[in-house]
């Protein structure tokens, strides 16, 4: 073990093949952004540019803005990203799961089971509680007091 | 060539972590979070574990930063936040730059730095390191595995709760 | 590494000959999608440019190099400056683990055709595309302006809503090939693609790729007919070029990943292997096209509700269900 004070020296490309293919993912990335700013440099430099007051508006069906752009998002949005990142995570887990399910066998497989009946019983709380629910507020409320 | 390439990391790292406390917009100190979390990706990618790396980025990067663009987007907090925080910011960075150099020092002086745990290079190469980290998780620490599905629950149960009794 | 020099120069002739695809490709996808939509709706499309208007993509780059590059006043200039070139970077960033054919002998040397094979592939492609979202997103922020916004938050609750049944898709491939490589993946579908072995994967795999590359059935982020352009309204000239070709590239990566997942990739009877994968990786795209010339667009809900209801449970569902046949043959 070398010393914590080191920084790393684990190699992560041992082999002569790997080390090409670090080289080869290191240019293509190099010539990707390359390319990309390249074309954003020249949009930059080539073609006219005006200014007049009507032109910097922002565009609203050529009526005249009125307000602020920057909306307040209704709460459905907030709500979809939370359980994003909810099932996002429950993926990571599937995922850990799934690359090792033939050295876990059948125990694993309930643990698992367990594990993705429990985040299903939070899919149909959240579905029952019109969390998924989209639309007007009102109608969200209505959606709510049937269901 | 890896010391290089960790020590420019660490400097891009720490550089984004700085703008993200000293940006005035609120978007661009998210931007910098995550090329924060980009770096934090490549350490682990030395450190042999790419499968944290792409956790890193698919939860935080992915799924995290999204939720803190959504809040971003919607509270607009404009610009003028932080003015008031600046004294706060400079004590803020002389004690937590102290307490790094504490850390440094106890990490040095004690036992941590000969045991390196019980996972090494050469067990890593012969199984894969992802079905070390599935077996670890469904053998060694299945409890909390388990009830990480019931705190994710809860977590669901707490959104819709708190949504339907804000509006 | 007998010869570091002639290493170093197939590297950057394959990598060379990988741009030159992947963008004469996008660019020609364009012509190929106006021109099919067009016989679709009984019209000629462009035919003016060059025979058969096969030179209407030069064109059309000229034309939008030329054009001005507009920054609204209200602008946050930066974000709004970059955001395009971010979102075509993470797209073409995707391909790189993509194996669009077997490996190749030349001077004596194997030359993999495929940039990078990481023994993490898969989950290089989901991290990648969950970063996708952030040009979208700060591009429609940054426009400070109302179907900018709308269009981006829109985008923003697809993607990452979509995002979930895809990654749960590729679970299942990834048990029944034992590895997150994508060229094992491949290689575990010699005789049999997945398709056949998994079909419920496919299918839901295929509509989520389809809602993640914000094509009609699934284009509320930029739905001409209420927000104008979506995310891009307020983009001229070549940056709404970059996010247009972005959007393509992205449609021939998620192609690769159809074909390299579920339709055994590079395999095939008598051609070579390349032809093979550009033959599927054309289908898929063709089929995207196809739908979009036959579909109305989806309303926002229903869109939701498909994904949170129909797709996330199915794919979950079919994770344990392959987990338990794969145990049960063992």
């Amino acid at each position: 073990m070398s010393a914590s004070t080191e920084p790393p020296t684990n190699l992560i490309a041992s082999s002569a093949q790997d080390i090409e293919g670090l080289l080869s993912l290191g240019l293509y990335a190099l010539i990707a952004t390359g390319l990309i700013l390249i074309l954003l440099l020249l949009a930059r430099f080539l073609g006219q540019r005006t200014h007049s007051e009507a032109k910097d508006a922002p565009y609203e069906s050529a009526v005249d803005p009125t307000g602020d752009a920057r909306l307040r998002e209704p709460v459905p949005f907030y709500l979809v990203a939370i359980f994003f990142i909810v099932f996002d995570v429950e993926a990571v887990f599937v995922v850990s799961w799934a690359v090792a399910y033939d050295l876990l066998g059948w125990a694993g497989f309930w643990q698992i089971s367990f594990f993705i009946f429990i985040l299903f019983l939070g899919l149909v709380y959240l579905w029952k509680m019109g969390g998924l629910e989209w639309g007007s507020q009102s109608a969200r409320d209505q959606k709510r007091r049937i269901g | 060539m890896q010391a290089i390439l960790f020590y420019l990391t660490a400097v891009v790292a720490i550089l984004s972590a700085f703008f993200v406390m000293k940006c005035r917009n609120p978007i661009n100190s998210a931007l910098n979070l995550v090329t924060t979390f980009l770096c934090l990706a490549v350490f682990y990618v030395m450190l042999e574990s790419p499968f944290m790396a792409a956790v890193q980025i698919m939860v935080y990067a992915g799924a995290i930063m999204v939720l803190i663009i959504f809040v971003i987007m919607l509270l607009n907090l404009g610009l003028t936040v932080k003015t008031r925080y600046t004294h706060g910011l400079a004590a803020g960075g002389i004690l937590s730059v102290m307490v790094l150099f504490v850390a440094n020092y106890f990490t040095r002086a004690g036992e941590a730095t000969g045991t390196g745990g019980s996972v090494t290079s050469e067990l890593i190469a012969s199984y894969g390191h992802t079905e070390l980290i599935g077996r670890a998780m469904f053998v060694d620490f299945l409890l909390p595995f388990e009830i990480a599905s019931i705190l994710l629950l809860v977590a669901i149960v707490g959104a819709v709760v708190l949504s339907k009794r804000k509006v | 590494m007998t010869d570091p020099l002639l290493s170093l120069a197939l590297i950057l002739a394959k990598l060379i000959a990988v741009f030159g695809v992947i963008l004469t490709l996008a660019a020609y996808l364009v012509l190929a999608e106006r021109k099919l939509l067009a016989r679709m709706q009984l019209r000629y499309g462009p035919n003016r440019v060059g025979p058969f208007g096969m030179m209407q993509p030069l064109a059309d780059v000229i034309k939008l190099l030329t054009k001005e590059d507009f920054v609204p006043a209200t602008a946050d200039k930066w974000l709004f400056l970059i955001a395009p070139g971010l979102s075509a970077v993470t797209a073409l960033l995707t391909f790189a683990v993509v194996p669009f054919g077997p490996p190749l002998e030349i001077f004596g040397k194997t030359l993999p055709l495929v940039v990078i094979d990481l023994n993490v592939g898969v989950l290089y492609f989901l991290g990648l595309s969950s970063l996708a979202v952030y040009g979208m997103a700060l591009g429609g922020w940054a426009s400070n302006s109302k179907y900018s916004l709308l269009g981006s938050i829109r985008g923003l609750s697809q993607l990452i809503s979509y995002e979930l049944s895809m990654g749960l898709a590729i679970v299942p491939v990834v048990m029944m090939a034992r590895s997150f490589s994508l060229t094992e993946i491949v290689m575990a579908q010699e005789k049999i693609p997945y398709l056949l072995l998994n079909p419920l994967a496919f299918p839901i795999f295929l509509i989520s790729v389809l809602a993640e590359s914000k094509r009609i059935p699934f284009d509320l982020p930029e739905a001409e007919n209420e927000l104008v352009g979506g995310f891009h309204t307020e983009y001229s000239g070549m940056r709404f070029g970059l996010f247009f070709v972005g959007e393509y590239i992205n449609l021939i990566i998620l192609g690769s990943m159809v074909t390299v997942f579920f339709l055994g990739g590079w395999h095939g009877p008598w051609l070579p292997g390349v032809v093979w994968f550009a033959l599927k990786v054309l289908a898929i795209c063709a089929f995207f096209i196809w739908v979009r010339g036959s579909m109305p667009r989806l309303r926002y809900d229903q869109l939701m509700h498909f994904g949170w209801k129909v797709l996330l449970p199915l794919s979950l569902l079919n994770v344990l269900v392959t987990g338990a046949v794969l145990l049960g043959m063992s």
